[in-house]
């Protein structure tokens, strides 16, 4: 991969990290852990009236890949329905875990940028930890 | 003549020795580049213990013991030189070493077997700062027997609360066993000490030497040892073997662990008697190259003058330490006085796998995460440290050039 590609999909993972747009104190929702570097995150999906996800947010604590990961996957997540927004997240678990090809990512707006790490077996882990959450959500709503 | 670090030294004195020792490692020239501070997790190997691999993988492959063929033969008589070897090493007779696949095979071992002679109510001292290695067995021990497991705290400083200690210890006690040096705050414990206290209130005693055996002589005797582990790859040697050494009285005393062949004298259809020592501790075919690899480490760490390349790792830690020192938001864990060459920090605003991965991208190698110690993490309220861990073939500049992109990461990150 081109190191122009590199700093552009850094700028992205940076930009989520640092200013996160749906990150806020969350309650009453258990997280989604990774034991091998303690990062946690848990996620929240709302769906509205029109049965698409009016809001999606998350908050935890961890590096920049698994932080940027959750603010990207919360912007995603929103206008959507939750069938599609399903089969966003396993979409994405698929290609981390090695079953689609990485281009996939480029399907799935700013999650592209984790197409550098996507074969980074320790980096995934961190990826994949707020899918995982929203996964759990997507079932505890009967996706 | 083989280089060695010289003893007392400094790193004026020295460095030529370690630059010397660096053209050992066929992966400097793989990767020219690299600066390796991990070494905590493993060390690189040199091309003797490669060498020695191969050379038996060449000429003398074939399974150990009962061997009729000539070849078989070579290979037992190697794999018994190479106990032979570790034994001289540490201090030992050769029927008191028992190769493993590591140090947490050796002591799985020790929990199992030492294990089955303790009761419920019998009293297990661990330490705060033990790797899982040296904990998740005893908690394993502790639910199927009943043992009571208590744990030396740790000061401010990182060391082991000697004057706790000497209150934990009892007539239940029945073990005591803490690492020799902590995998993450680099302290060197006064394991002499413990190990007498451990002996006057009658207690057997296993210490963890994988990060001692690569930078300390280890002398059973003078450790005042019960039960010794530690594993090949961190002193330079090849992964997959280990080493537990145990008292011969100990060990005889002892039902055995896995079962398998090579284990027992006889076997029927209605039992088995065990065979002698060591090898009623070593069900299987065992690690035989690995061992021939793991002798050859010995050789080399021996001729590099172990003790002196203890101190050397300590005083690049410390000068390490000085160029961290004005790097705001920083915090190093633990100060211990005495220092392997191991130091962990946490940096506010920056994730340590964060800064691993930019260290990575400027060629250093260091690890980050909880370095399979939760409760130690968890009594410095910490997720997550990055660590440095200095061996034989880093240099000064490296440790600066560390230090240096660690003061830089604030602002890239």
């Amino acid at each position: 991969m081109s190191d122009a590609y590199d700093s552009l999909y850094e700028e992205i993972i940076r930009d989520h990290y640092k200013k996160p747009s749906h990150r806020r104190l969350l309650e009453g929702i258990p997280f989604a852990e990774n034991p091998s570097c303690g990062d946690r995150v848990r996620v929240s999906i709302q769906v509205g009236e029109d049965g698409k996800i009016s809001d999606a947010a998350f908050d935890g604590s961890g590096c920049s890949i698994s932080m940027s990961s959750a603010d990207i996957l919360a912007e995603d997540l929103v206008g959507k329905s939750p069938e599609e927004a399903r089969a966003q997240v396993e979409r994405f678990l698929a290609v981390l875990r090695g079953e689609l090809e990485i281009e996939e990512l480029d399907t799935l707006g700013d999650a592209m940028a984790f197409k550098g790490i996507a074969r980074l077996p320790v980096r995934v882990k961190c990826a994949a930890l707020a899918w995982r959450a929203a996964l759990q959500r997507l079932e505890e709503l009967g996706v | 003549m083989k280089p060695s670090f010289v003893s007392p030294g400094n790193l004026e004195s020295n460095t030529p020795v370690a630059e010397l020792l660096k053209k050992d490692f066929p992966v400097f020239e793989e990767r020219p580049e690299l600066v390796y501070l991990d070494n905590a997790a493993t060390a690189q190997k040199p091309r003797q213990v490669l060498e020695a691999e191969r050379d038996f993988y060449s000429r003398s492959c074939a399974n150990v013991h009962r061997a009729i063929h000539g070849i078989g033969e070579e290979a037992t008589s190697r794999y018994e030189a190479a106990r032979s070897r570790i034994a001289t090493f540490i201090g030992a007779q050769r029927e008191e070493v028992i190769f493993t696949r590591g140090t947490t095979e050796s002591i799985n071992l020790v929990a199992h077997s030492f294990g089955e002679t303790l009761n419920a109510g019998d009293e297990i001292i661990l330490s705060e700062m033990e790797h899982h290695a040296n904990l998740v067995p005893w908690h394993m021990l502790a639910a199927r027997r009943g043992v009571v497991l208590r744990f030396i705290p740790l000061t401010e400083t990182g060391e082991l609360d000697l004057g706790v200690y000497e209150k934990l210890l009892n007539k239940r006690t029945r073990l005591v066993s803490v690492t020799m040096v902590s995998n993450v705050l680099g302290t060197i414990n006064p394991v002499e000490k413990i190990s007498s206290l451990a002996r006057n209130a009658g207690a057997t005693v296993l210490l963890d030497a994988a990060q001692a055996a690569p930078s300390q002589t280890l002398r059973v005797a003078s450790l005042g040892a019960d039960f010794l582990a530690f594993s090949g790859h961190k002193m330079y040697g090849p992964f997959g073997i280990g080493v537990l050494y145990g008292k011969e009285a100990l060990l005889d005393a002892l039902p055995p662990f896995m079962g398998g062949g090579d284990m027992i004298s006889e076997v029927t259809l209605e039992g088995f008697s065990v065979n002698e020592l060591p090898y009623k501790f070593e069900a299987g075919t065992p690690p035989i190259a690995q061992a021939v690899g793991l002798a050859a480490a010995a050789d080399w760490l021996t001729a590099v003058n172990i003790d002196a390349l203890g101190a050397y790792e300590s005083q690049l830690a410390q000068r390490f330490l000085r160029a961290l020192k004005d790097i705001p938001g920083l915090r190093v864990l633990g100060d211990p006085a005495q220092r392997a060459g191991i130091v962990a920090l946490t940096m506010e605003g920056v994730h340590a796998h964060d800064l691993a991965a930019y260290l990575d991208k400027n060629q250093i190698a260091v690890r980050a995460g909880h370095h399979c110690a939760h409760p130690l993490a968890r009594r410095y309220g910490v997720v997550s440290s990055a660590r440095f861990s200095f061996g034989a073939y880093n240099l000064p500049q490296e440790a600066d050039r560390a230090a240096s992109l660690v003061a830089q990461a604030k602002e890239v990150l």
